[in-house]
């Protein structure tokens, strides 16, 4: 090794040691696992534009695409462990991946769940001519005969979006690999699929309806706790028709999982502040997201309450042994 | 048609503000810059515009003038590396290499650049008008097809393509599987099975059609060009004034209205893009022609014409469903749906009425953008072609610079470098084993989508194969499938017994 080599590894060394003990956020990055223009990439905007006054500097937003958010998970849990300025969007659909070992051999032990961004909630939609005019008209079908209604969303069978109509095939006591699902590329395509007639129960999400509410399609019901705020008061919620359905679709960030407990509280406090403010919710609205204002150990939980909710459906949907 | 008219009048009083005007022709510019490009497609330009559009703060009706511009722009400037370099500028572009490259290496390259603008003016002008007229009419019909309509257009276009540079039927079909084989790398989208991954994260969401393109296609072109560098056997193309004339025109009519209706057609469906537009009008084209028809992939005009109409109707056609129904049709008017959304607009029925002049000022500036391309491209093909007189050694490490940031710009990932590589390798094989690489890509583009709508369709009746049969739609595309396969075969026949009774007498 040259002399030259020697010094610049040293001055590398250093300035990695300097950064690891100073707990600050200098150089904020939101990291998108996908493409621009996804919804991760909405994900990384959220946090851009609504804790702009709060950041030191502007936040740059990155993409790291590949393997549904795998390369990401592997790039934070391989050599960016503790990099305290980078924060990772993820989704529910990253959480369900991550225990069915799409990323590999990794747990929800190997990253710092840190705060949410939003949510969205799924929705049961029919087209406006349907014959189901309510829920309890789709679940009568459904438990008489199951194959007798074709459900179909933007997902492959076993994703997030297929869940949602596993769910509702579940609360009509039907077995979900018994019940008839079409995959299509993509929430467009399964409401093509819906208004032309394909499919005659589109399992989607909440967010996407407001270019619909025009009267093509018919909610039948959100899958949220309580009602939605407007334009989708209207909307009743499965609960609300003796479903017990309910689908959250979280949207939020983690960290590597060595980063500091200091940089942690530090960002955790960052969003506690954010979660309050007016700005932020105005550009969480903006980005079709409902509040989700958890940080910290609160969101921790909420992910690993999430992640049981999931687990159940997948060992009962043979997506993965029950251990 | 009143409404019709009186919106149109919106429209343009809209798009010609000084303002709007400048974006037109901007975007436009930039759009055939960055579909020239190999690599970066519209998909990439609108992307990139988009948040810089947003946070200029510009109105929203400019802002999406602005990325639709692009957006047509890029699919005029995809022709232009596939003519001049063999290597396809955007996934819409790669039949256009196919008589595109011949037509420049034999030396016609200034006619090849002008015929395809025209071409693409042509497509362009005939999806807009029929856009206005027909509008929400044909995104019915757009979201009506089943997906078992999409597997019985798969096989009409498997049917037209069959005998692609058919010089060795058994080659082709092994080039198609291959491409079949490509496409089933990844996690199967109705079943959710890991296909292929090899435990490889980045291979999970499968390979992306630009990285098979530009390392098949535009690597492949690369490491050929520096073998024959190597072994001192470059052929110096010779400069060309040469320029479309009228009797090129009038050659390729009848290809241009075939062309522009398909490719309009197939843009409305949601499931289909430009690269199924114009891998079916090429294929269309090449089963008109006569049996004994040799010119197909030597430079023939039709060929060049064909996809390249295609191409541009596909795009507007796209808009369709997404300014009617807020459906998008594409990756590319995906992103144009976001931004409408990012401007709080609700696409769908109601745009129309609720923001005139945002449907009909984006509707008059495609009318605008397709003259302005014109305009703008006619005059540089003098230029472009003389990109061809660039001394070889110059012009290889360039092209590689370009495809490497081109395929690293779509979408970051280091891993696509890797995968173009090797894919050239493969590339440069098969052309050393006289493989023509096109049916490799178009099995990999319209296997994908047969399997997927297949399995959908199955999904969807319950495991029944009769539902493949089951609409009119259908019933017509398995018709023309028999036709062209049926037909040259029929044309060719009396012919045969002719020279069977010369042979006999």
């Amino acid at each position: 090794m040259s002399n030259k080599t020697t010094v610049i590894l040293a001055a590398m060394m250093g300035l990695g040691l300097a950064g690891t003990a100073m707990a600050e956020i200098t150089k904020p990055e939101c990291v998108a696992p996908a493409k621009p223009g996804g919804g991760f990439d909405l994900t990384c905007r959220v946090v851009q534009t609504g804790m702009e006054a709060m950041l030191p500097r502007a936040l740059e937003v990155t993409f790291m695409p590949g393997g549904i958010g795998a390369v990401a998970f592997n790039e934070f849990n391989t050599s960016r462990t503790d990099d305290p300025n980078a924060l990772v969007a993820f989704s529910t659909g990253s959480i369900l991946n991550l225990l069915v070992g799409k990323y590999g051999e990794y747990s929800l032990d190997d990253a710092r769940w840190l705060a949410g961004a939003g949510v969205d909630y799924g929705a049961v939609i029919v087209k406006a001519d349907s014959p189901f005019q309510t829920l309890a008209d789709l679940m009568a079908a459904m438990s008489a005969d199951p194959t007798s209604v074709v459900l179909g969303a933007g997902g492959s069978v076993g994703s997030q979006d297929w869940m949602k109509a596993a769910l509702i095939a579940k609360a009509a006591g039907a077995d979900p690999k018994a019940m008839r699902y079409a995959a299509f590329d993509g929430g467009g395509e399964a409401l093509a699929g819906l208004l032309g007639g394909a499919i005659q129960v589109y399992t989607g999400d909440m967010a996407e309806m407001a270019a619909h509410l025009d009267g093509s399609l018919r909610i039948l019901a959100a899958l949220s706790e309580e009602r939605l705020p407007a334009p989708y008061a209207e909307v009743p919620t499965a609960k609300e028709q003796g479903v017990d359905a309910v689908w959250p679709i979280m949207r939020g960030y983690y960290l590597g999982k060595n980063v500091s407990d200091a940089d942690y509280a530090t960002w955790v406090a960052m969003f506690t502040t954010a979660h309050a403010d007016a700005g932020f919710q105005k550009v969480q609205a903006e980005k079709g997201l409902f509040p989700l204002p958890l940080a910290g150990a609160a969101f921790d939980a909420a992910v690993r309450a999430q992640a049981d909710t999931l687990k159940t459906l997948a060992v009962e949907a043979g997506l993965m042994p029950a251990n | 048609m009143t409404e019709v008219f009186s919106g149109l009048a919106t429209g343009f009083s809209v798009a010609l503000q000084p303002f709007n005007l400048m974006l037109v022709l901007f975007g436009c510019f930039f759009g055939t810059l960055i579909g020239a490009l190999p690599g970066i497609g519209p998909i990439n330009g609108v992307a990139i515009l988009l948040p810089i559009a947003y946070s200029l703060g510009f109105p929203p009706e400019s802002a999406l003038i602005l990325l639709a511009g692009i957006y047509y722009g890029a699919e005029y400037g995809g022709r232009i590396s596939s003519i001049l370099l063999n290597v396809p500028g955007d996934a819409g572009a790669v039949m256009t290499t196919l008589d595109g490259n011949p037509m420049a290496r034999n030396g016609q390259a200034g006619k090849a650049l002008s015929l395809s603008a025209l071409a693409s003016f042509i497509g362009g002008t005939v999806a807009v008008v029929l856009m206005t007229a027909f509008g929400p009419l044909l995104a019915q019909f757009g979201v009506g097809f089943q997906p078992s309509d999409y597997v019985a257009l798969m096989i009409f276009a498997f049917a037209t393509l069959a005998s692609l540079v058919g010089a060795n039927p058994i080659k082709t079909l092994i080039g198609a599987v291959l491409g079949l084989m490509l496409a089933t790398i990844g996690v199967d989208s109705n079943t959710g099975v890991m296909r292929f991954t090899f435990g490889v994260p980045d291979l999970l969401s499968g390979i992306d059609f630009l990285v098979v393109v530009i390392g098949l296609f535009g690597m492949a072109e690369l490491f050929h060009l520096v073998e024959q560098q190597a072994r001192g056997a470059v052929k110096s193309i010779p400069v060309d004034r040469t320029f479309v004339s009228w009797a090129d025109i009038l050659y390729v009519r009848w290809t241009l209205v075939r062309a522009s209706l398909i490719g309009f057609i197939v843009g409305v469906l949601p499931g289909t893009g430009a690269s199924v537009a114009s891998a079916v009008s090429y294929g269309v084209e090449r089963r008109m022609a006569a049996p004994d028809d040799k010119m197909f992939g030597q430079g023939d005009r039709r060929g060049l014409a064909a996809p390249e109409a295609a191409n541009n109707a596909s795009a507007g056609g796209a808009m369709v469903p997404m300014l009617t129904l807020g459906i998008p049709g594409s990756g590319t008017t995906a992103i144009l749906l976001g931004a409408l959304l990012m401007f709080n607009i609700t696409p769908g029925p109601q745009l129309f009425s609720q923001h005139p002049e945002i449907a009909w000022g984006l509707i008059a500036s495609m009318y605008i953008g397709n003259v302005a391309l014109l305009v703008i491209n006619l005059p540089m093909v003098g230029l472009f072609a003389r990109l061809l007189t660039i001394p070889q050694h110059y012009l290889t490490p360039l092209i590689a610079i370009l495809a490497f940031i081109g395929i690293y710009t779509i979408v970051g990932n280091p891993f696509d470098l890797y995968m173009i590589i090797a894919l050239g390798c493969m590339g440069w094989l098969l052309r050393k084993l006289d493989f023509s690489l096109a049916p490799v890509i178009l099995g990999f583009v319209l296997g994908a989508l047969f399997e997927d709508n297949l399995r959908r369709a199955l999904s969807i009746s319950g495991g029944d194969w009769g539902i493949l049969l089951s609409t009119w739609e259908s019933y017509l595309l398995y018709a023309l499938s028999m036709g062209v396969v049926i037909g040259p075969w029929w044309r060719g026949r009396p012919r045969r017994r002719g020279e069977g009774a010369a042979d006999k007498a």
